[in-house]
């Protein structure tokens, strides 16, 4: 299990002292890389090492480090989450590089998601989209019983691929726009899928599209590049059923400006 | 001070089954419009924290809640994977609230109370309603009803799930409740936010100082009553299945203030989780215990046997746990199936480069139904496995070692989930309250969102109604001095300006808890582990380097993380040294039965250990007596 064989790592990171400061990128050499480490475990012993050397340690979010959380998001290598497909930042691994290899890591930049520090970005815009419709409204206590509607397992499915979105953001970071298409869509979706989304779908797809625009996200322009890093492999075919809800909303709201 | 008077668990009168519904019948209640007048402080966003945040801000009281992360879907809760328990019986497969009950309660080794746990399994059946009605995705079958599969050594199927995500499935769906309260505007987040202290005014629970993580200042909160639901502390273990900001830190800070800290030493080990690899690693693994569902678990009979797997004959395996457990097999309950583990790789069978490591092995399964079958039940997890090992468990046998997990001690409450500390509830893993000595798999998620949703939604209000409140604000002595206290200990661990940081002493306070204070334990091992903590803690205050200042910077929020945990650890230790019993996840080598089972005393044990803080003198014990009337307490035979 243990590979012996170790790797030296350059890098070239993204350091900020905080929002108002000007960021530069800052080189560094990382040796004695595992290839089983994970690209936070890299950067863990980076740390430690810089810290031996009196240097201030780059800042960057974590928690589960197994991909499910979303805390963290880095643009590895010029991708969001780095070069392999459906994959966190804390779940790609060393072996996917070289010995000698140079890679530069960066902050999810948008204008949405302004750099708290280094590579900490505030991503609370996503909360507040979800404020304005991203739920079903039932209170506690007055559920019937599970069963009493049934869904059919295609149906579940369905909705199940839109909600295991962790908002991570990357689908923001990829996107030319900065567009929160995907994101939003993802938790739109879930709730046509269901029938329990019905009664409030209307409002839901208004508001939090609505929302999106106030937060600083820009427009979705079909680029695609967002479903490419999705580390949870949203489809972009969300982002279409989310026009469609709020045009018709729109429409019917009579609200829909041409 | 009168032990048994403080600890007066409150346990309603009645039968078992109508406790609950007769007690919360004669509640009282705040009236609809005073409800806003009380400010409720939740700290922590997790399936407990966030159902109960959503709950109390629907019924109109004002709610602060607090947590680590950038945002209250990242609660660990989110990385929960197997599923959650309820005792639905919709499979028809003989399950009730009262087998749920029993289940747990002798999954539990008999040590946790009779009311607590009953209500626990009533209440299981709201937990699905009203996740479903709030779009929580589980599996459905064809015909449109829910899936359930059986689940941690169950012998019915009542686990629900949506695939190996459940616990980021029922958190968005608290989360999304959460968050429609904040639109409502009767919730206000404050995230990035750690709990550093609780203000007591009057006796009462009234406030609490939180660092905000992002400029480093301290912040005062003012509130009639404190919810805390900051989950458990494996991660005093340095490696464990948690994530990496898990911490005791809140509970701890609140102990030190008077609140009882029950059971520390019960901690859980979980058994299939991915063997560590090397020394750079921040935290281990878990494969859903789902795996072991169609996986076998087998190492070779011969020690030292360095044949690759598929080269050992079926007649030179020992299939451990079907060999030694016939009725339960591979499923038995997590601290016999992790003691197991260790006791063959302890006897030099293990496997993998470091022997510390057992297979879990597919190819019966799969060659009975198929590929595609394994591949669509566990797809996700034999991926992450590959990923992280290298290695195709479709192929070679996935290798799988211990690792700790879930702490079943933590704050001590009685029945109303109040801690020692009138106005301190404490809800979730936090709490010490239905898990006993060993908790089953599918209960904790099932065990968080009965508290926040249904529980303390209840008995938070009967306590607001019964106290009268002084006016407090952020500006009483109270807040002042605890807000002095903690910006001095932070200025403390700034100007030690030593040599090693705080996860390197993180990490060798670990190996301690883990050879001494984990899936086994000596006398000689506990009084050496505490020996080593106390050494570990004097040098920690002398030699400990944190960088920079204190703005946002996640070294001083581990070292302040990291001296908690060496505190706790010696309790957690003492604890387990005064239990002269084995016990669920407790097991003390000096304590078991002939073919090595668990050897529990009742006569002697059959109490919560609740630790009482006394500053600079030793812990104080109390003991709440656990008292049987509707279960006989019996050796728990898996055989
Ligand atoms: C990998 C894994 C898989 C699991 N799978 C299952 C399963 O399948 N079924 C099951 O029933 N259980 C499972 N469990 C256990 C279960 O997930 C947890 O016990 C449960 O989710 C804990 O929920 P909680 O709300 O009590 O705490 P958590 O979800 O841990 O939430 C703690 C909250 O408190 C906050 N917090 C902590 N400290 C502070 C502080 N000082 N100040 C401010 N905020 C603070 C955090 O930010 C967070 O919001 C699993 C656990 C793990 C680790
Ligand atoms: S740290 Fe949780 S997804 Fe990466």
């Amino acid at each position: 299990m243990i590979t012996m064989k170790t790797m030296t790592i350059n890098l070239n990171v993204w350091r900020q002292e905080n929002s108002d400061a000007p960021g530069k990128m800052v080189p560094y050499t990382v040796e004695d890389v595992s290839p089983d480490m994970s690209f936070l475990e890299m950067l863990d012993h980076l740390n430690e090492s810089l810290m031996k050397k009196g240097e201030t340690p780059i800042e960057f979010d974590s928690d589960c480090r197994e991909g499910i959380c979303g805390a963290c998001g880095l643009v590895i290598a010029g991708i969001a989450h780095g070069p392999k497909r459906a994959c966190t930042s804390c779940e790609l691994r060393m072996r996917q590089f070289r010995d000698g290899d140079t890679i530069t890591v960066e902050p999810f930049r948008a204008k949405a998601f302004p750099v708290i520090k280094d590579l900490v970005v505030d991503r609370s815009a996503f909360d507040r989209i979800m404020e304005k419709g991203g739920y079903i409204s039932v209170h506690t206590g007055s559920a019937p019983d599970a069963n009493t509607m049934p869904i059919s397992k295609e149906v579940a499915e369905k909705a199940m691929d839109a909600a295991t979105c962790i908002g991570c953001g990357a689908c923001v970071a990829a996107c030319p726009n900065a567009s929160a298409s995907l994101f939003t869509s993802a938790k739109i979706a879930q709730y046509v899928y269901l029938p329990q989304g019905a009664p409030e779908r209307k409002r839901r797809a208004l508001s939090m599209v609505q929302q999106m625009d106030v937060e600083g996200f820009g427009y979705c322009s079909n680029h695609g590049e967002c479903e490419a890093v999705c580390p949870k492999e949203i489809s972009i075919k969300n982002i279409a059923l989310m026009r469609r809800e709020y045009v018709k909303a729109a429409l019917d709201a009579g609200c829909f400006q041409p | 001070m009168d032990a048994q008077k403080i600890l007066d668990a409150r346990i309603p009168d009645g039968s078992l089954e109508a406790k609950w519904s007769t007690y919360k019948a004669h509640m009282k209640l705040v009236a609809p419009a005073n409800k806003k007048k009380y400010t409720i402080l939740v700290v922590g966003t997790g399936l407990a924290g966030g159902s109960a945040a959503a709950s109390l801000a629907e019924l109109g009281y004002n709610v602060l809640n607090f947590c680590i992360q950038d945002t209250p879907r990242r609660a660990h809760s989110v990385a929960a994977q197997g599923g959650i328990n309820a005792a639905k019986n919709y499979q028809n497969d003989g399950d009730s609230e009262w087998r749920l009950f029993y289940d747990t309660i002798k999954g539990g080794d008999f040590r946790s109370r009779e009311a607590n746990v009953h209500r626990l399994a009533e209440l299981s059946v709201n937990i699905i309603d009203q996740c479903v009605a709030q779009g929580v995705p589980f599996a459905r079958e064809y015909g449109g009803t829910l899936a359930n599969r059986s689940f941690g050594g169950a012998q019915v199927s009542r686990t629900f799930y949506a695939r190996g995500q459940t616990g980021q499935q029922l958190l968005l769906g608290a989360y999304s409740a959460l968050m429609r309260q904040v639109d409502s505007g009767r919730v206000t987040l404050f995230p990035r936010r750690e709990m550093l202290d609780l203000v007591i005014i009057d006796g009462k629970a009234r406030g609490i100082i939180c660092r905000n993580l992002t400029t480093g200042k301290l912040e005062r909160y003012v509130g009639h009553a404190v919810v805390l639901a900051t989950g458990g502390y494996s991660t005093v273990f340095n490696l464990s299945t948690n994530a990496v900001n898990s911490n005791a830190t809140a509970i701890w800070r609140c102990y030190k203030r008077g609140a009882f800290f029950a059971n520390p030493c019960y901690t859980q080990i979980h058994p299939t989780c991915i063997p560590q690899a090397g020394g750079y690693q921040s935290k281990l693994t878990l494969m859903s215990e789902s795996l072991r569902n169609d996986g076998r678990v087998w190492v070779p009979k011969k020690t030292g046997d360095g044949r690759p797997p598929e080269q050992i004959p079926q007649e030179e395996r020992d299939y451990y746990l079907e060999r030694k457990y016939p009725a339960f097999g591979n499923l038995v309950p997590r601290d016999i199936a992790s003691r197991a583990a260790k006791s063959v790789c302890d006897e030099g069978l293990g496997v993998g480069a470091t022997g510390f490591a057992v297979y879990l092995d597919f190819a019966d399964a799969i060659k009975r139904m198929g590929e595609l079958i394994i591949r669509d039940r566990y797809g996700n997890l034999f991926s992450m496995y590959e990923e992280i090992t290298g290695n195709d468990p479709y192929t070679v046998p996935m290798q799988i070692y211990p690792a700790p997990h879930y702490t079943m001690g933590g704050l001590w409450v009685d029945y109303n989930l109040m801690s020692t500390i009138p106005g301190l509830h404490v809800i979730g893993e936090a709490n010490f309250s239905d898990h006993g000595a060993n908790r089953l798999g599918a209960s904790a998620l099932m065990q968080g969102l009965a508290d926040g949703y249904f529980v303390i939604p209840y008995t938070l209000g009967d306590y607001l109604a019964h106290e009268n409140f002084s006016d407090a604000s952020i500006t009483h002595e109270s807040f002042k001095q605890s807000a002095t206290e903690i910006q001095n200990d932070i200025n403390k661990l700034l100007s030690i300006q030593g040599k090693k940081s705080a996860k390197e002493y993180h990490v060798e306070l670990g190996r301690v808890m883990w050879d001494h204070v984990g899936m086994s334990r000596t006398e000689k091992g506990l009084k050496k582990a505490m020996g080593n903590i106390q050494e570990i803690r004097e040098e920690y205050w002398q030699n400990l380097y944190i960088p920079g200042a204190s703005t946002l910077n996640k070294d001083l929020e581990m070292a302040g993380r990291v001296a908690d945990f060496l505190e706790l650890a010696a309790l957690m230790a003492q604890d387990a040294l005064q239990r002269n019993e084995s016990c669920g996840g407790h097991f003390r080598e000096e304590y078991q039965t002939p073919d090595g089972e668990a050897l529990r005393d009742d006569e002697t044990f059959s109490h919560v250990a609740a630790w009482e803080y006394a500053g600079s003198s030793k812990p104080v014990l109390h003991k709440e007596k656990l008292v049987f009337e509707n279960v006989t307490p019996g050796q728990r035979s898996y055989k």
